[in-house]
């Protein structure tokens, strides 16, 4: 579980089953990112990202997946997250990615403000299966 | 992992030093109410200088934590903010961190003295009256 990424065209899964490993996920996108060689601002947002994706799957679903994928190319750095889980689903999708709306007491900001820190957003959900998509690419050599 | 709450004079001084669980960041609000309340601390500064992740739930927590704090009777400072969290704070929504914030310790904790006199002398002009 613990194996580290290797540089090109690798995944990781991690498990999500308690809050440790929300940590255990963004800290392994974020030395990805870093393995690529993206700037502090990109490897917080990521990392940020993957944190808020993960929490909301134990809190609305009880325990999920995340693969952290590195599909990069010669020209691209392309870091791509996979989220998903069993749970109830998002009954409202529109209204779960209006800023500012929370069934949880939140602040509101979770879907939303992934979306602002990503390149790429895809969400699906249905009862019994949630699945987010997020990426990030940034040309080779030129991250800041 | 428990965060060791420091007193310097009236003021707590508090250092979060490594990534926390949900469950440690409760723990933690929990730990620094209750030491404010204990010593009827004056002041309460957050060094952030470490924290590489602050998501919407951290930045609720700090925000709540310091609203409780005020509501206990302490003035609260955040010092320390990582430019790449401020940035990413800021990215993901406005509002997010509604607490006051310093660069570094020191000013921290200046600023925080400056709070409390001027708390102090409110108290003291309603008492004059």
């Amino acid at each position: 579980m613990d194996t580290l990424i290797p540089q090109e065209n690798a995944e990781s899964t991690i498990p999500i089953r308690d809050s440790t490993d929300i940590l255990k996920a963004r800290h392994r996108a974020r030395e990805l990112a870093a393995a690529l060689r993206l700037g502090s601002a990109d490897q917080t947002r990521l990392a940020t990202a993957v944190s808020e994706l993960t929490r909301n799957v134990l809190q609305y679903a009880g325990e999920g997946e995340c693969r952290i994928i590195n599909a990069s190319s010669d020209h691209e750095v392309y870091i791509q997250v996979v989220v998903e889980d069993h749970g109830p689903g998002i009954p409202d999708i529109e209204l779960a990615m209006r800023d500012g709306y929370s069934t949880s007491g939140g602040l509101g900001a979770g879907l939303p403000g992934v979306q602002r820190l990503m390149d790429e957003f895809h969400l699906t959900s249905r009862p019994g299966y949630t699945c987010l998509m997020i990426a990030m690419k940034r040309p080779r050599a030129l991250s800041f | 992992m428990k965060i060791p709450i420091l007193r310097l004079g009236d003021i707590l001084l508090t250092s979060i030093q490594v990534d926390l669980t949900d469950a440690e960041v409760m723990q933690f609000q929990g730990d620094v109410l209750h030491a404010i309340a204990d010593i009827e601390a004056r002041g309460l500064l957050i060094d952030i200088t470490a924290m590489e992740v602050v998501d919407s739930f951290m930045a609720r927590t700090i925000n709540d934590t310091a609203n409780m704090a005020r509501l206990l009777g302490a003035e609260v400072v955040v010092c320390g903010m990582h430019p790449a969290v401020a940035l990413t704070l800021i990215e993901m929504g406005r509002g997010l961190i509604g607490v006051e914030t310093t660069f570094n310790l020191n000013e921290g904790l200046v600023r925080l003295n400056r709070r409390i006199q001027q708390r102090g002398d409110s108290i003291s002009t309603d008492q004059d009256e």
